[in-house]
């Protein structure tokens, strides 16, 4: 043990970490856990930033091993088309398994119907408990943060969910120091969230730090867009624009990656991520709502989602 | 990449803090108050709140709302479990474990104490100390957590005196001290009306000390590593197997405490067997020196058998293995923990049959009083525990190590967490009885 060098009052010891490499050497602890405590792990990946950056991790928290598990992806059939292109590409350069399950899928064959308004995240639900239960997956990893929502706030790092996959907000178990526990009966799952302490701002300082690559779509592009419900929709085959909504083109960039039919542009000019950064600091709207219409359903909305099983 | 932005954000450090304080002490006001003038509150979450207050028929937006998140607390109007709010400062980054501090929830103080460095215990100036500030003080003082804050609200009720917050701040400081509580930094505050919260108080000129936030910017985010016995969990074993790297093997784990450097002498429990440290992967580039808590594959010079579960500690600062644990608990479970219950126990990456041998005590958090040979623990109550262990343990003591000295009990039928541990002495211990090892009949 060599001497520790005097540290001023009121500052850190030169053995602090900064918050972005706690947060880091926290996700990591958690990936090896689930690694070191269960049989068939899967990493749930949008090709969104919480998924790309929650990859990272476990690449970095095996190396120079592979990533002991697979990867799933919901496809709602109304994904952005350089969010797929850029899964593809990311599974194949890293040699991993990629699962779909298919919502597009579930509609042509009868077992789930569209909605009135168009959107499908709500319909994600079913295909991916199938999904779990068919894999006969144990722990499956979601990018969700408990800054993002508040009944997310109250969400465990280990989640465990019985053989329907719903949350129930009594049984969860308190989480002490860092001694997460795994175990579940035959049939329950446990969804694990590694990001749970990180904001928006922490992924994307992450995402910088580390010099991740990201699909094109999070920085300021040209696009045909047009206004509904208070946001700036891409035109496309999933609904719209309708009659009486005008397309026009406007310089914009998103800041979560989802469903076309209900993921809002926001207008900006940010085409680097320091630029990206700076308006996210700067921003006076959480990421949600700014850009998630189905969020905004009600003040419970998101707590009876969790309920049946969503993520 | 441009410095600038990035860099300037990154360059903080992250405070994990905890609140305690009672339904009508104002603490969500305060959180609210905390995260609303930091400028953390998003106008779409203020926008929310106005709602709700509005078709409540409340005057103003109550701030409050911001943070009392499942259907069944608006009902109740209480907070029922742990919340994790996080806000940033270009000081630092928070994250808040906010637990209600109703009688009935130690178990989430507990856990949100766990992995705090700092702990907010509330008390209305009206009431002063009060048995549930003890209890706070208490559970502050029996994790161990580093910095304890006493705000002291609602002063715009006692008309700012300086006399009543000096009484109070005087009381709490004595009682805490005397529980072993290391610094104790008490503070008048307004949540309601935001004195000394974020701004600094016009209507107290007598205070002279930090705001709340300043004080929470300030403190030292504390590694103190000279005191520390270092400790590595294994939590993986990482073999590539592959052409590039035909025979790497790493143990991987987040350091739990102190300092490993390559070359040190260490030792792999529970098997004793020795060797040094012949590399560090520090995420992927080698490094000569890591320390707590960062996550790190560890390069072992002798090829010996290490598995997850194992502890790697150094060669002259080895902790003794034990089969019997003496701890200081917290029931989590709403089923009781009773004498001869079969549990498995998991310590640090290492999970392990165990029998609950013995209850000598439950302890009273009011006065601290102990109760002899309860038979049983329920929900929320601190006791002492005698556990017998299917295997030897490497445990510290939690005064010394708050990572290698606490464990949690499970269930083995339905995987419940029930117990929360601390091994070795707490304040409220008095002398332990040793009584003669039984280990007769003990087959799991």
């Amino acid at each position: 043990m060599t001497t520790v060098a005097s540290v001023q009052e009121g500052t850190d010891s030169p053995y602090a970490l900064s918050h972005l490499d706690a947060l880091e050497s926290e996700a990591v602890h958690i990936f090896r856990e689930v690694a070191g405590e269960f049989e068939k792990p899967v990493i749930l990946f949008s090709g969104g930033k919480d998924s790309i950056v929650m990859l990272h991790l476990a690449l970095k928290a095996f190396a120079p091993a592979a990533v002991p598990f697979s990867l799933l992806h919901v496809d709602t059939g109304h994904n952005f088309p350089e969010v797929l292109e850029y899964r593809d590409r990311v599974v194949a350069a890293h040699g991993l398994r990629l699962h779909v399950a298919s919502v597009q899928d579930y509609i042509d064959r009868g077992v789930l119907k569209e909605r009135p308004d168009g959107t499908r995240n709500p319909l994600q639900t079913l295909p991916l408990t199938e999904k779990i239960q068919s894999e006969k997956f144990d722990a499956v990893f979601g990018g969700g943060r408990r800054d993002e929502e508040k009944a997310r706030a109250k969400e465990r790092v280990f989640s465990l969910r019985d053989e329907f996959s719903q949350w129930d907000p009594r049984r969860q178990r308190p989480e002490l120091w860092n001694l997460y526990n795994g175990r579940h009966a035959p049939g329950e799952h446990v969804r694990v969230f590694p990001l749970s302490n990180w904001t928006e701002l922490d992924v994307w300082q992450y995402i910088a730090r580390e010099g991740i690559e990201l699909p094109e779509i999070y920085f300021a592009h040209e696009r045909e867009v047009f206004q509904r419900g208070g946001m700036w929709l891409t035109a496309g085959e999933w609904g719209g624009p309708k009659d009486d909504e005008t397309v026009e083109k406007r310089q914009v960039r998103y800041r979560t990656v989802g469903d076309m039919s209900c993921t809002g542009a926001v207008d900006s000019d940010a085409t680097t991520l320091d630029a990206v950064i700076a308006e996210i600091a700067a921003s006076r709207l959480t990421e949600r709502g700014a850009t998630r219409a189905d969020d905004k359903m009600s003040e419970a909305a998101m707590e009876d989602r969790k309920r049946e099983g969503y993520f | 990449m441009s410095t600038t932005t990035t860099e300037a954000l990154s360059a903080t450090t992250l405070l994990r803090f905890a609140t305690a304080g009672s339904v009508d002490d104002g603490k969500s006001t305060l959180v609210g108050r905390l995260l609303h003038d930091s400028k953390s509150v998003l106008t779409d979450q203020l926008e929310a709140v106005e709602r709700a207050s509005a078709s409540r028929g409340q005057d103003g937006p109550d701030l409050a709302l911001l943070t009392d998140g499942l259907r069944a607390e608006r009902e109740q109007g209480i907070t029922i479990d742990v919340a994790y709010r996080y806000f940033a400062t270009p000081r630092r980054r928070f994250i808040l474990a906010d637990t209600p501090g109703h009688v009935q929830y130690t178990r989430n103080m507990v856990t949100g104490a766990s992995t705090a460095e700092l702990t907010v215990v509330l008390v209305d100036a009206r009431n002063g100390v009060v048995e549930q500030t003890r209890r706070h003080a208490a559970i502050a003082a029996l994790l161990r957590v580093p910095h304890v804050v006493l705000a002291v609200n609602k002063m715009d009720l006692v008309a700012y005196e300086e006399a009543v917050f000096a009484a109070i701040a005087e009381e709490f400081t004595a009682y805490a001290t005397e529980l072993g509580v290391p610094e104790v930094t008490a503070i008048p505050i307004s949540a309601l009306a935001g004195d000394n919260v974020v701004e600094p108080s016009a209507n107290m000129d007598w205070y002279g000390g930090p705001t709340v936030l300043e004080h929470l910017e300030t403190v030292p985010v504390s590694h103190d590593l000279a005191h520390c016995h270092a400790r590595l969990p294994v939590q993986y074993v990482i073999r590539p197997q592959t052409a590039e790297h035909p025979d790497y093997r790493g143990y991987a784990g987040q350091i739990a405490a102190g300092t490993f450097r390559v070359g040190d002498p260490v030792t792999v429990l529970p098997s004793g067997r020795t060797t040094t440290v012949s590399g560090i992967d520090l995420l992927g580039r080698p490094v000569d020196v890591a320390w707590t808590t960062q996550s790190v594959t560890v390069l072992l010079a002798d090829d010996i058998d290490v598995s997850r579960g194992d502890l790697i500690v150094p060669t002259k600062d080895a902790p003794a293995t034990t089969q019997d644990v003496e701890a200081t608990v917290c029931h989590v479970a709403d089923a009781p923990l009773t004498v001869g219950h079969r549990v498995l126990l998991k310590h640090g990456t290492r999970t392990v049959k165990a029998i609950v041998k013995d209850i000598p005590s439950r302890l009273t958090l009011d006065d601290l009083s102990l109760h002899p040979h309860p038979g049983q623990l329920v929900a929320n109550d601190i006791g002492r525990v005698k556990i017998r262990t299917a295997e030897p343990l490497p445990v510290d003591s939690y005064a010394d190590s708050r990572r290698t000295g606490s464990f949690i009990l499970i269930d083995p039928s339905d995987g419940t967490t029930l117990t929360a541990g601390m091994v070795g002495e707490s304040f409220a211990a008095p002398e332990p009885v040793k009584d003669a090892a039984d280990d007769d009949g003990w087959d799991f």
